[in-house]
């Protein structure tokens, strides 16, 4: 990338900027293409001409491109990593396309063959095109300036002082003080023939700018590289409470654990947390968002180790809790009915709360109960809690408000085997009819149940008692750990610091020369050049002038010969 | 929690509407302004054309030979933009390349900008009483998002304009502000209310504004990217001999001098853009649990960056400054846009904070 760039761009900072309209660039792409066809060549040097194909500009500009059109087509379909059932729910709904999309990775284009070879051979690009750069530039800066050029006046910025003979400035003083002056502006400077008939200085300043373009490009690595450390050592799990539970971070506490590929679970540090109470306030008044929860707090008790103090902490959303190298989430919440069944023969078969997942407004949650202890037969009930019910004349019930003013469960009750026993995992929250004979339902003489709290209800033949007692509520946390993501954030803080550096701070070049005239003045001529796009060069080369004119007391001399661009001789 | 005041946000909603009559009376101005001028600019070259018959030909020819041209590359890479001017705006059918405030006046504009300063005045006691209203910052759905991005882009306009003679984009900015302020009162329109728990963080502040900010900037860069074409396409027939079609283009700059300004607001743009990336990678990482996951709005905020990221490199790039950086730029600007209407509304996410 570097050569054919510098080339063009100090052929354009130099006395002649190219302009840029198209017409005279076409011979530049014409130039470009010729250079792009294949030439015939042997193997290893087949390899050198990819290598530098894969790591010049345009090959990164391509590649940039195509990585931001190929990250488009995951916000289009549904994403595995996201939302599994949502993807196996788009692939039947579409039985012509969806499995081709699901062949073309389209449900995982963040961790497909074509994205990932797209970023890989981007950072392979930009590791190719930072190594050589950054050793250019380590001896660029351990190096002299540049020799001065023979005639200043062709530089884009160009001006001349005289100092009068009676103000007693030799050139080779003159030299001396243009040299601190520009080391005390930050240039590096170097003086040469300070004796001599001609003394004159080289002198330069901005290395930071490429410094910080080269911190730029290495910190993306970084990034990269800690989203992927991330994602092998770290953790996430899920995990369902009451009010009054404790979760103690051990495999067997999470209802759902998905561990980084190379984490192991000797690494959970054995801390808990009770929910001691969680409480939701909704919105009374807007009208058109009335009943909108607006604010979620839970109160939590935490322990670092079993024997730790215990502390009492606030849950929020946004707000997330930190223990044992983890951050905990609230992510959810509903409505635990608290329930006790007895069985046929009047012993317990059941008590506590039961988890309502959320179907609809209002907190409409879907309740499954499964007492397996139940004897002696296992008892099912499936239905709805409604923590304000309401009924339509249809017979059609809903929840008309979040909070409990009318709480009630609807029941349809079952008995039979579970299936529980044959040890093959099932949805907590789905009860399996297939095999079990309904006791209550709405279509059956015995009809529904319909219990508020305090009441309870007698099964038919027999069967047992269900209670409804009270409710509780219940939050859902996610807990995360990742290693990765410290890292990310420094890298990333880091980049930005490196790109602020390379597209604020400028290039640029000073050269002075001094020289004494044969009627005694000292006769002093600058010129100064930048190395890429520096909009402020004229600005530069006015504050330098003032700040030798008032180095020198000299009063400006507007009418010596400045010059701010390549027009002089011209005009 | 604070407590709704729908006073204050009917308020606001009579301020808003009368900004966008402001600003629509503004509009008219710069478009008679762009109409009016570019008769005089033509009467000048006209006069200066009958002094020196061929003149103008020359001048437009000498501006595309190289360095001897003189004046016209203001601008160049080699930074020549602060040169300074003789004061004269016409230099080969096309306004000075410095953007500097030239000595004549052009009444309309002038009349423009007042009514813009105006407007602007209405619309932040727009904004200022729907946050009072509220009670917090006035971004928290799609109806907020516009009006106050409208009042953050005109905003920005305005105090472009101080430093540099930017009104040739009026017609544009108030365009697009008149069209936002509309759409938020007819498509959008919300009541004041409370925040969802979900957005109810100081990150909001931070990263929302950040990102409206960069937004504001790649509306001016998307303007000027724009411009640049229709000016690189028009030079190119003057330099060629072809009649001067587009008269009105002759209050614009010439295609170096935008592509040079657009570029050093895109910079800007671009890392406002890079904290607002990260700044909500934060935020998810708080309110989520992790700071990416190729949400839908995060997949945009990505393609976004990348494309002006591309921009940045095409800069560099041989064979691809002018004419291709400026539709990159274009094309930036477009996924700015898509983000913020079509994902916010069809596409199912995290983000689904429309309030609709
Ligand atoms: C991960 C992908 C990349 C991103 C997001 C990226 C982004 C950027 C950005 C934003 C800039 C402008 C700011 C600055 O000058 O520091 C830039 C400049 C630059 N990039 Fe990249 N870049 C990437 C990959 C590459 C690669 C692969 C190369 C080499 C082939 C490269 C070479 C350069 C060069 C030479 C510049 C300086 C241009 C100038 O002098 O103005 N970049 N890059």
């Amino acid at each position: 990338m570097s050569e054919p760039v510098k080339a063009k761009k100090s052929a354009a900072t130099s006395a002649a900027p190219a302009p840029k309209t198209p017409a005279p660039r076409t011979p530049a792409i014409d130039k470009a293409k010729s250079e792009a066809a294949l030439p015939v060549l042997g193997p290893k040097d087949m390899l050198r001409w990819a290598w530098t194909q894969l790591t010049s500009m345009r090959t990164a500009l391509f590649l940039l491109l195509l990585l931001a059109v190929a990250a488009v087509p995951g916000s289009l379909f549904p994403q595995r990593p996201a939302n599994p059932s949502i993807v196996t729910q788009y692939i039947k709904d579409n039985p012509d396309y969806g499995k081709i999309l699901d062949a073309l990775q389209l449900y995982d284009v963040y961790s497909s063959a074509w994205f990932s070879a797209i970023y890989i051979l981007l950072f392979v690009s930009l590791i190719g095109c930072v190594t050589p750069r950054a050793i250019a530039h380590y001896k660029a800066m351990r190096s002299q300036p540049p020799r001065t050029p023979k005639r200043l006046s062709r530089l884009p910025e160009y001006g001349t002082l005289v100092l009068p003979a009676d103000a007693g400035i030799p050139a080779s003083r003159a030299i001396t003080d243009a040299a601190g002056l520009l080391k005390r502006r930050g240039y590096r400077v170097e003086v040469r023939d300070a004796d001599g008939a001609m003394p004159n200085l080289g002198a330069e300043r901005g290395f930071l700018k490429e410094v910080g373009n080269l911190v730029f490009h290495t910190s993306l690595i970084g990034v990269l590289v800690s989203v992927a450390a991330g994602g092998l050592f770290g953790y996430s799990g899920q995990r369902i409470l009451v009010e009054g539970d404790t979760f103690v971070n051990t495999l067997v506490g999470y209802d759902q654990f998905t561990p980084g590929t190379n984490f192991q679970s000797s690494w959970l540090q054995p801390y808990s947390v009770q929910l001691d109470k969680f409480e939701v306030k909704f919105d009374r008044e807007s009208p058109n968002k009335f009943g909108q929860p607006i604010d979620f707090t839970a109160d939590v008790t935490t322990k670092d180790t079993p024997d730790a103090p215990a502390r009492k902490q606030v849950l929020k959303v946004n707000e997330p809790v930190s223990l044992g190298g983890t951050s905990i989430y609230l992510t959810g919440n509903g409505y635990a009915p608290v329930v006790t069944v007895r069985d046929g023969s009047g012993n317990i078969a059941m008590q506590g709360p039961v988890v309502a997942k959320l179907q609809g407004d209002n907190y409409y949650s879907s309740v499954v109960i499964k007492v397996p202890d139940a004897k002696p037969e296992q008892l099912g009930f499936a239905g709805f809690f409604l923590p304000t019910a309401f009924v339509t004349e249809q017979g059609i019930s809903f929840s008309g408000d979040p909070e409990l003013i009318n709480p009630q469960m609807s029941l349809n009750s079952y008995y039979g085997d579970l299936g529980l026993d044959k040890g093959v995992p099932q949805n907590v929250f789905e009860l399996d009819v297939k095999d079990l004979k309904q006791l209550n339902g709405r279509d059956l003489e015995a009809g529904g149940i319909t219990l508020a709290p305090g009441m309870t209800y007698t099964l038919p033949e027999g069967k047992g008692t269900i209670s409804f007692d009270g409710v509780k509520r219940y939050v859902g946390v996610d807990i995360h750990h990742n290693p990765g993501q410290l890292y990310a954030l420094i890298f990333g803080l880091l980049a930005v610091a490196g790109l602020v550096l390379s597209l604020y701070l400028n290039r640029r070049r000073v050269w002075v020369r001094t020289g004494t005239h044969d009627d005694g003045r000292t006769m002093v001529e600058y010129g100064l050049l930048a190395r890429g796009e520096d909009h402020r060069l004229a600005g530069e080369a006015a504050a330098l002038r003032e700040l030798f004119s008032r180095e020198w007391q000299i009063a400006d001399q507007a009418d010596a010969p400045t010059v701010s661009s390549s027009t002089s001789k011209d005009n | 929690m604070p407590v709704i005041n729908e006073t204050l946000g009917q308020y606001s909603e009579l301020f808003m509407l009368l900004a966008a009559a402001t600003y629509t009376v503004a509009f008219i101005a710069f478009a008679w302004d762009l109409a009016k001028s570019s008769k005089t600019l033509q009467a000048v070259d006209l006069k200066a054309a009958a002094a020196a018959a061929g003149a103008k030909v020359a001048v437009a020819a000498g501006r595309l030979g190289g360095p001897d041209a003189g004046g016209s590359d203001a601008g160049g890479p080699a930074g020549r933009a602060e040169r300074p001017t003789s004061g004269l705006t016409v230099e080969g059918g096309t306004a000075a390349g410095d953007m500097k405030y030239a000595a004549e006046r052009r009444v309309p504009a002038r009349v423009a900008v007042a009514l813009t300063v105006l407007g602007v005045a209405i619309h932040g006691a727009g904004v200022l009483t729907r946050a009072l209203g509220a009670g917090r910052v006035p971004w928290g759905n799609m109806y907020e998002f516009l009006t106050t991005g409208a009042f953050v882009a005109v905003a920005v306009f305005l105090l472009a304009l101080i430093r540099r003679d930017l009104r040739f984009l009026g017609t544009f900015v108030l365009g697009l502000a008149v069209i936002m302020l509309v759409a938020a009162a007819v498509a959008y329109w919300t009541p004041v209310g409370h925040l969802v728990p979900a957005l109810q963080s100081y990150w909001l502040v931070i990263h929302v504004s950040i990102a409206v900010l960069a937004s504001a900037l790649f509306t001016l860069t998307f303007a000027m990217s724009a411009l640049q074409l229709v000016q690189s396409y028009r030079q190119r027939t003057l330099a060629a001999g072809g009649a001067d079609k587009l008269g009105f283009m002759r209050l614009v700059p010439n295609a170096l001098s935008l592509e040079n300004l657009s570029y050093r607001i895109n910079t800007v743009a671009f890392v406002g853009w890079t904290f607002t990336l990260m700044f909500g990678a934060i935020w998810a990482e708080k309110a989520w649990g992790r700071f990416w996951g190729w949400d839908t709005k995060e997949v945009w905020t990505f393609v976004i960056w990348v494309v002006y990221a591309g921009y940045l490199h095409a800069r560099a790039t041989r064979g691809w400054t002018g004419t291709r950086a400026a539709w990159l730029s274009i094309v930036g600007y477009l996924c700015v846009i898509f983000n913020f209407t079509i994902v916010n509304q069809f596409f199912n996410g995290l983000h689904s904070y429309s309030g609709l």
